[in-house]
């Protein structure tokens, strides 16, 4: 048996009701251990693009892709290689600042880390940071110390680079 | 035309002309349409034997099975009945109510989430919010149910949508871009387990229900003919291969026979058709076939690799696979080795020849299913429940043709026989139809009674009567310690009295020898007869522990006395068997 590993699992579905509840469904059933999932729609209009990052070894990768195949609404399914897929994670943090120092100081780091701040109030800073999921994590460890009242992440989203598509 | 007229119209163009259901408030409008129709309703008097009767209906004669029920209750009775064709990849289609498309989501009155409540028990399932959508849905239904590895279909039908007109059209198209199942084996994964078989010295078959809904018993009694190597089965591949041939060794697993599970331990290469190698069957994984390479062929990828780890893998129809398997071997001349491990096979058998003949009382379950196998022919189709009865039938009952056992394998669920017996005679009226229950699952389904009453469904119910939950005090004995908790169902009822009070023929047999006489005369009847055998609670079928490897057996078996005296049955089989 090989190593656990995170995959990143592609999946092209009908954009219609109940499909995300049919997926999230199977690993639930099967015992899979599913880290995040995004969705939303594709290029076209009647297909959504699934992105499903789970942890297992090759037999439990395996068992996921054929399970998930076996939906009907599944039409794809692709383990993306993870030297060759672009995987981006959308993730905004509000911040406790209430003084101008901690404000610049906050604002010192997301310019680092090319985040953006999108709201300010005489207490908090909410910041968008897009990138890496470790990127993410590192930015989010950074600002702990001020304090954070609120996360909310996507999970990340991901495609194969180059001309490849599935 | 409304929702309803299209969904009946759309019945019809499947070819359906019998549905079992049971109405109910968000069904009043289709059942008002229904009363016009040409449709043959069967009022079952319970949802769930709806759907195991739209299962032993498509079990018997391999075409869709079809149930209604209504919203809520209706629908949450018929899931055990789905979740049971779904472990058995039966193909059914269910047709459920639901509260109008405006109070979805209200907890209106008998409301429930029916969609995503069998979700995860269903091949796939479809909800119309208007009805033009019905012609489609019904097709694509039929076609997912059916095709690949079939499977039940839920249809949850609101009560708006039942009434709404729409103009309805024949010839609909169906767009399924997500279902495309694999009929052609790979050929060069053919290619291979040719030649694997062909070296084979020691082959062994397992023959699962996908060779019995893919039609291939032909094909399978060629390929073990063929290559010289016997045949086992699963329970649901029970009748896939004839179980008096010099080849069958019977059924695999916790309750199989010793000559297979001792066969498949020696065996070099095991070629597993159409089976899942559900825990049941295999044992402890890690023992299972461990000499051998084994070569799974299934109609459904998810299957391979799941339970067992396989060599040579082959997605796609047993029938066609194994005829491409046959034309690729017919070259290779069957080696000697082979027919040595033929007679070796053969001598183990023989070792382990059950004793059937008792003239004890209570009866003996093994006089029972003997006498039943004398009375009944080669196309009696059987069912049975769950439990030792179930167990009992599948060991000493001889198979010799496909679709003629039903039983509820993966699911096990108790009650299934009765109804299911109903569905096969409605399928087949030509056939004979003999439900073995035992007594708890018999009460679990009774009120069927009336049904067989009101519409003259000849099926003969042997309820083998124990007062026990057999199965599961079987369980207690050997591995808790004896202590009986809570499975001896006491005295009541008199189940002759139960059947006589829904006007339904009873007897009772209490001695050997009757119950041939007793069972040939209710099936020459022509009337549905309930039989009540009495036997003996303390029989047990020698089983496998849960967790142990197949040649681990307890329990003592009885012999035929000529065969290997004095050594217990499994001492000797295994001394055959040799290394």
């Amino acid at each position: 048996m090989d190593d656990q590993r995170t995959h990143i699992i592609s999946a092209l579905v009908l954009h219609k009701p109940g499909v995300l509840q049919r997926v999230a469904g199977l690993f639930t059933r099967r015992g899979f251990n599913i880290e995040s999932i995004t969705v939303g729609t594709s290029e076209q209009e009647e297909i959504a693009r699934m992105t499903i990052i789970a942890k297992g070894d090759g037999k439990v990768l395996e068992q996921i892709t054929k399970q998930l195949n076996k939906i009907i609404d599944v039409i794809k399914v692709r383990d993306l290689e993870p030297e060759n897929t672009v995987k981006r994670e959308l993730c905004l943090i509000k911040v406790h600042s209430p003084t101008e120092k901690i404000r610049a100081e906050v604002v010192q780091y997301v310019n680092i880390f090319r985040g953006r701040v999108i709201d300010v109030s005489p207490e908090t800073l909410t910041i968008e940071m897009t990138g890496a999921s470790d990127k993410i994590d590192a930015l989010i460890d950074l600002v702990k110390g001020f304090g954070i009242k609120e996360i909310a992440r996507t999970g990340p989203t991901a495609m194969s680079r180059g001309v490849k598509t599935i | 035309m409304r929702g309803g007229e299209a969904l009946l119209k759309s019945l019809e163009n499947q070819g359906v002309d019998v549905v079992f259901g049971y109405p109910g408030g968000q069904l009043l409008p289709l059942y008002d349409m229904i009363y016009d129709s040409d449709l043959r309703h069967i009022l079952v008097r319970h949802e769930q034997c709806a759907a195991h009767a739209a299962d032993g209906y498509a079990r018997a004669s391999g075409k869709v099975g079809v149930c209604i029920a209504t919203s809520g209750p209706g629908a949450t009775n018929l899931v055990t009945g789905i979740a049971t064709a779904y472990m058995d990849s039966s193909p059914i289609v269910a047709i459920a109510g639901q509260v109008p498309t405006g109070l979805i989501g209200n907890d209106a009155f008998q409301e429930v989430d029916t969609l995503g409540m069998t979700m995860p028990i269903t091949k796939h399932n479809f909800q119309p919010i208007t009805s033009k959508e019905i012609p489609e849905m019904v097709k694509s239904a039929f076609y997912i149910a059916g095709t690949g590895r079939p499977g039940p279909v839920v249809l949850d039908l609101p009560k708006d949508v039942q009434e709404q007109e729409l103009d309805f059209e024949n010839d609909v198209k169906i767009n399924l871009p997500g279902y495309k199942p694999t009929r052609k084996g790979h050929p060069l994964q053919i290619k291979r387990a040719a030649s694997l078989i062909g070296n084979a010295k020691k082959p062994v078959i397992l023959a699962g229900g996908g060779v019995i809904i893919s039609n291939s018993s032909e094909e399978l009694l060629k390929l073990s003919e063929l290559v010289g190597a016997p045949v086992t089965t699963s329970l649901l591949g029970k009748g896939s291969f004839p179980e008096d041939h010099d080849l069958s060794l019977g059924m695999l697993g916790m309750h199989g026979r010793l000559s297979a599970n001792f066969a498949v331990d020696k065996c070099d290469c095991l070629i597993a058709v159409g089976c899942r190698f559900s825990d049941r069957t295999t044992g402890k994984i890690s023992e299972f076939a461990k000499n051998a390479k084994i070569i799974h062929i299934d109609i459904d990828p998810a299957e391979i690799g799941k339970n067992v780890d396989v060599d040579i893998p082959i997605v796609g129809d047993a029938k066609i696979i194994l005829s491409n398997l046959i034309r690729a071997i017919s070259q290779n001349k069957m080696s000697s080795k082979s027919m040595e491990w033929v007679n070796r096979v053969k001598d183990f058998k023989q070792t382990c020849i059950p004793k059937m003949s008792f003239d004890n009382t209570p009866l003996k379950p093994q006089q029972v299913i003997k006498e039943i196998a004398e009375a009944v022919d080669d196309d009696t189709i059987v069912t049975t429940d769950v439990g030792q009865n179930q167990m009992w039938m599948a060991h000493y009952f001889t198979s010799r043709k496909p679709k003629t056992f039903l039983s509820s394998g993966g699911l096990g669920t108790m009650g299934f026989g009765f109804p299911a017996a109903i569905g096969a005679k409605v399928a087949m009226p030509e056939s004979d139809v003999v439900a073995v229950a035992g007594d708890g699952g018999f009460l679990m389904v009774s009120q069927e009674l009336a049904t067989v009453k009101e519409y003259d469904i000849p099926v003969v119910i042997c309820v083998l009567d124990n007062r026990y939950l057999g199965m599961v005090a079987q369980w207690q004995n050997l591995f808790y310690e004896k202590r009986l908790s809570h499975t001896h169902l006491g005295e009541s009822p008199d189940f002759v009295k139960l059947a006589e009070a829904f006007g339904v023929a009873a007897d009772r047999v209490e001695r050997p020898g009757e119950l041939r006489e007793v069972l040939s005369s209710a099936i020459n009847s022509g009337e549905p007869t309930l039989i009540d055998v009495t036997i003996d609670p303390d029989e047990i079928l020698p089983m496998v522990p849960p967790g142990c490897g197949l040649t681990e057996i307890v329990g003592e078996y009885k012999t035929e006395p000529n065969n290997s005296e004095d050594v217990p049955y499994h001492e000797a089989a295994k001394e055959r068997a040799g290394d």
